[in-house]
């Protein structure tokens, strides 16, 4: 693997000296940013939809199987002991890049969706009732709406939204009005796919612990791009996804309370999460296996665990930073442009833009810019309820990671001029 | 596939007259107490459609369009609603599985479709298909009397 460390200086803006990454390096790392597509170099700003994959993560999974392809937690020879290590090594490996309670507090799931629905099922069915509140945003992914949605029509509970102002940012001007008695559980999104909002995660998880509810974080969108530490935000559950932090698909985690994951009922039934089965009743296996039924996604954990190295290696703090001046340059050239709206807040957000072009439709504007090799997201983002509250159809949106240079936004917006031209 | 082989060019996509009519939609309007009226909608994208026809003795003697959509979609629309001006509804469906055939597969016939052959670039960009016949999902609805919501899905 090559070392990315070396860090450059790039622009100054308003006196600090903001640093990106060393990009020339970071990208040898990635095979697919080499190719060429529409006979353009490839300009990935999709990353908030998946993120692209570094070799080392390619050959870890190589390695496993053609190494020490075999299952988990049952092989008594050596290539199965070695798969069950390098498994239980990605979840250490976890565990220690969130801060998590303990090893066994990470469950492995094939994603963000599966560990809310984790929660929804095992937690939401035997522990929500009538009367009960289940206490969301308006700027939730689908993800986190639809499995409360579900628990609520099956509980009896009902669910409520706390309102989010034009700009992305969330109104608690009157908490009281939100968290009661009535309140159990709070799930909220760490940072907005839309707007790029950075919600303030711990204020709500002490508002939440005042009226004794629980909090679970869709962390989706900040463990892959800052520094994230489960314990630090007072949360009971955090959920994220692999693919979207260099991993593969696959394989996600939910990180959960470790007396909270002792006491849930089982999410599916299967092999691995028993301990006990005879025709009449069957016993559990403990935490985190309970909820890991069948043959897990192995080589995809795996990866994950490579992943986790490849980003500790460049440092997850100068990821953030990266971002974070990528994003500032995203803001001021694109605003630069009349006819470019730009959605969120200027302050609290990550490295994402979404963003709308006046007389020229989401689906018309990445149609064109594909043309040119530059990939961006367009549509409704699985958040239409956000689509209605600022009333448009669809945004554009591009979104930044550790490999995406400020000439990069360049041709973004070079390519927005251009589609201005050609549709109006 | 590889899709290094796909050659769709983005001028087979957007004709001069789809950028005309995506700037200047006709029909694009409500007809007042229309007796048939039907809306769409493509998850996908969040476009939304309501379509409005007269239907009197068999024979579409108005129709028009109202709503929000890309530049494939309103232009379809638009030429979708001067195509279908007087014609009967068997003619209508007929004209749809022609149109259709050509957006998804590219077979047409030029003659029988007129100024809807502008379209015929679609069939090279699969994800915008949807795009070119919400209009035509949504206005067969009416034809078939079903009052909900079209979708692209």
């Amino acid at each position: 693997m090559t070392l990315a460390v070396a860090r450059m200086p790039a622009v100054s803006r308003g006196g600090n000296n903001i640093r990106l990454l060393d990009t020339d390096t970071i990208r040898k790392d990635f095979p697919l940013l080499s190719r060429k597509v529409r006979g353009k170099p490839l300009t990935y700003l999709d990353n908030a939809a998946t993120s692209q994959k570094p070799q080392a993560v390619i050959n870890k999974i190589t390695e496993f199987y053609q190494q020490y392809n075999a299952n988990v937690h049952r092989a008594i020879y050596a290539i199965g002991e070695q798969a069950t290590l390098e498994y239980e090594s990605a979840r250490e490996k976890v565990a220690r890049f969130i801060n998590a309670w303990d090893t066994n507090s990470v469950v492995f799931t094939k994603g963000t969706t599966e560990s809310i629905n984790l929660v929804a099922y095992s937690w939401g069915r035997h522990n929500l009732g009538p009367g009960d509140e289940i206490l969301i945003t308006e700027m939730e992914h689908h993800s986190n709406i639809i499995p409360w949605q579900l628990a609520a029509r099956a509980t009896g509970a009902t669910l409520r939204y706390i309102p989010i102002r034009q700009n992305g940012t969330l109104t608690l001007d009157d908490p009281g009005e939100y968290f009661t008695d009535k309140t159990k559980l709070v799930a909220l999104i760490h940072q907005s796919n839309v707007f790029g909002t950075i919600n303030p995660v711990r204020e709500i998880a002490r508002l939440a612990k005042d009226v004794n509810a629980l909090v679970l974080v869709d962390a989706a969108q900040s463990v892959p791009h800052s520094p994230v530490d489960v314990r630090a935000l007072g949360c009971d559950f955090l959920a994220f996804s692999g693919h979207k932090m260099l991993g593969p698909s696959g394989v996600g985690v939910l990180c959960a309370r470790p007396e909270l994951l002792a006491a849930m009922e089982p999410f599916m039934g299967g092999g691995e999460m028993i301990n006990s089965v005879t025709m009449e009743e069957s016993t559990w296996n403990e935490p985190p296996w309970k909820f890991e039924a069948g043959t897990p996604n192995i080589a995809q954990a795996i990866g994950l665990g490579a992943a986790i190295d490849y980003l500790e290696t460049i440092s997850i703090d100068a990821i953030e930073e990266h971002e974070r001046a990528l994003t500032q340059y995203a803001l001021d050239t694109l605003s630069a442009i009349p006819e470019v709206t730009i959605y969120g807040s200027e302050v609290n957000r990550g490295g994402l833009v979404s963003f709308n072009v006046e007389n020229v439709h989401p689906h018309d504007l990445a149609q064109i810019l594909d043309q040119k090799g530059i990939a961006i997201r367009a549509g409704h983002h699985c958040a239409q309820p956000i689509m209605q509250k600022l009333d448009v159809p669809a945004t554009a949106r591009a979104s930044f990671y550790l490999y995406n240079t400020p000439a990069e936004i360049d041709v973004l917006c070079d390519g927005i001029m251009e589609s201005i031209n050609f549709l109006t | 596939m590889s899709y290094d082989s796909f050659k769709g060019d983005l001028r087979d996509l957007y004709q001069e007259l789809i950028l005309d009519h995506n700037q200047n939609p006709h029909n694009f309007r409500e007809i007042e107490g229309a007796n048939h009226k039907s809306e769409g909608f493509n998850p996908l994208c969040g476009d939304r459609m309501t379509a409005y026809i007269n239907i009197d003795a068999d024979v579409i003697e108005d129709i028009s369009f109202l709503g929000t959509g890309c530049a494939i979609s309103k232009a379809s629309a638009s030429i979708m609603t001067t195509i279908l001006k007087g014609k009967t509804v068997k003619e209508a469906r007929e004209i749809f599985k022609k149109f259709h055939r050509m957006v998804t597969t590219g077979d047409a016939d030029i003659q029988d479709l007129g100024k809807l052959a502008a379209l015929a670039g679609v069939h090279k960009f699969p994800a915008r298909v949807k795009c070119a016949t919400l209009a035509w999902h949504t206005v067969k609805n009416s034809l078939d009397g079903i009052s909900v919501v079209a979708t692209t899905e």
